[in-house]
């Protein structure tokens, strides 16, 4: 067993037409056996960046526990938020740093950026960046996955995510893909939890999903 | 002083806090995961003038493709550039690290950057490292002593080539290389030779697109597009996606559209987000 597949999760981000939408699904389990099913995988940074942390449950909470130490850092010297490049920077950085003994969480980032262009990325458990190369010089312009559900989910949005969706055609696209691949994995499930994230406003639903 | 309680920011360098732990769990019979690899293609070529470095465009996660369309073209320099092969989170941090240290130099100096001490910074911080850095590298580039290109194995040994290739995909591309520059030379090339000294700006450009496309099409680590980055002297053109010979086509022009409220809600929250534009820093400060 790989040690990702500990814990499951399934975590799923997409762009849309000046927004963003974050999910994941519910459950925390001890391999097979599930241990909570309202478990939080989405983590608040800032009102207009949210990271996913999918994998290993108690490392991730370590590192959600050690970026918000960072972002508040950042915030008491420069008294502003991070844009999400450089929170992306961060993130890769903190996870690079532990090359030889790593983290075992994969990261989802989503935020609005300064002009409120939605940027979304991940990253394997080692801060390989990926769709945000270097400094966001490329951004993610469809979706991003990750978890143990991640194969079921690239299938799932690669046919059903459309660019330029409004919020609430997002919502209804995020949450089809992530509880049709959620459904195919036994470790992740449970509902879901997404995050719709507009210039004005943010939107947390919680879904309805199977409970086996 | 007593020592601060708090975790500072390391300073720099790896942290091997969680190897322990690590190896205990992989003891015990739980793997650790698999990186992101960059189960690549990546190419270079020297011409007249100038360097011409190729790469696809794939990213790897075990058999499943985790970018369609990254950059394996790394800044050095201005007049340098790196291509990188293995896992990708190396490749990008190590050309990272190196090319701050190249700008360190060039601000103590006040010269140029060598295409020489770019790879000596590299294959010391890669043989440091042993191989557990793995990073495979094709370094090019243009500096006051004219065109240069490298390759840098993770290991830290190094070769100077006029044409070479790395990563999975080196056969496929070192095949078109072989075959092309051969037959270049018994009698195409052999002219362009006799005109001026070796092959010409596009003729690289075309051979280093036909080998990234046959590490494209004859490698299953490699795919996507190609990218090309020419560099000669005071000038750098970076060409992403040159060419793009695997373009999308089972995507429907409708795609799937879902009903407004399709989807079981169990609770709905809504935050309205306050709208000063300008003062978004200070309004935010909350904990």
């Amino acid at each position: 067993m790989s040690i990702f597949e500990y814990n499951g999760s399934a975590i799923v981000a997409m762009v849309g037409k000046n927004c963003f939408a974050i999910a994941s699904d519910r459950r925390l389990g001890v391999q097979l056996q599930t241990v909570a099913t309202d478990f939080q995988r989405i983590y608040k940074i800032h009102d207009k960046l949210y990271i996913g942390l999918a994998g290993l449950a108690t490392d991730a909470q370590t590192l959600h526990q050690r970026l918000v130490f960072r972002h508040n850092l950042y915030q008491l010297r420069e008294e502003r938020n991070m844009k999400p490049e450089t929170f992306a920077s961060l993130v890769s950085a903190v996870l690079y740093e532990k090359r030889f003994g790593p983290y075992f969480c994969q990261p989802v980032i989503a935020g609005l950026g300064e002009k409120d262009e939605p940027f979304i990325c991940t990253m394997d458990s080692i801060g390989a960046n990926e769709n945000a190369n270097v400094i966001g010089i490329e951004l993610a312009k469809d979706f991003v996955v990750g978890g143990t559900a991640s194969e079921s989910l690239y299938g799932a949005c690669e046919s059903m995510y459309k660019p330029n969706m409004e919020p609430d055609e997002l919502f209804e696209t995020i949450s089809q893909a992530l509880l049709a691949s959620v459904d195919r994995d036994c470790l992740s499930g449970w509902g879901g939890h997404v995050i719709v994230v507009t210039p004005t406003e943010v939107t947390e639903r919680k879904l309805k999903g199977r409970m086996d | 002083m007593s020592k601060a309680t708090v975790e500072l920011p390391p300073k720099a360098g790896f942290n091997f806090d969680l190897c322990r732990r690590n190896d205990m769990l992989t003891k015990n019979g739980v793997h650790a995961p698999s990186f992101l690899k960059t189960g690549t293609t990546i190419v270079g070529l020297v011409f007249e003038d100038g360097v011409v470095l190729g790469a696809d465009t794939r990213a790897t996660e075990g058999p499943i493709v985790a970018d369609k369309n990254c950059e394996k073209i790394h800044y050095m320099a201005p007049n340098i550039y790196c291509c990188g092969a293995g896992t990708a989170a190396d490749t990008e941090n190590v050309t990272d690290m190196i090319s701050s240290q190249l700008l360190l130099h060039r601000y103590a100096t006040g010269r140029e950057s060598r295409v020489v001490t770019a790879l000596t910074l590299l294959k010391t911080h890669l043989f440091g490292y042993q191989g557990h850095v793995s990073a495979a590298l094709v370094l090019g580039g243009v500096d006051i002593t004219g065109p240069h290109l490298h390759t840098i194995y993770p290991h830290g040994s190094t070769d100077t080539l006029p044409f070479a290739t790395m990563g999975s995909g080196s056969l496929a591309a070192m095949a078109i290389f072989e075959s092309k520059y051969r037959e270049g030379l018994t009698d195409f090339y052999i002219y362009i030779l006799y005109l001026c000294q070796s092959i010409a700006r596009d003729e690289g450009v075309k051979l280093v697109t036909e080998a990234i496309c046959s590490g494209i099409f004859n490698d299953l680590g490699s795919g996507s597009n190609v990218d090309v980055c020419v560099i000669t002297k005071g000038k750098v053109e970076y060409l992403r996606n040159h060419q793009k010979p695997n373009p999308r086509t089972y995507i429907s022009s409708k795609g799937f559209s879902f009903l407004k409220g399709q989807t079981e809600v169990l609770s709905t929250k809504v935050t309205l987000l306050e709208k000063p534009q300008q003062e978004e820093g200070v309004d935010k400060m909350e904990e």
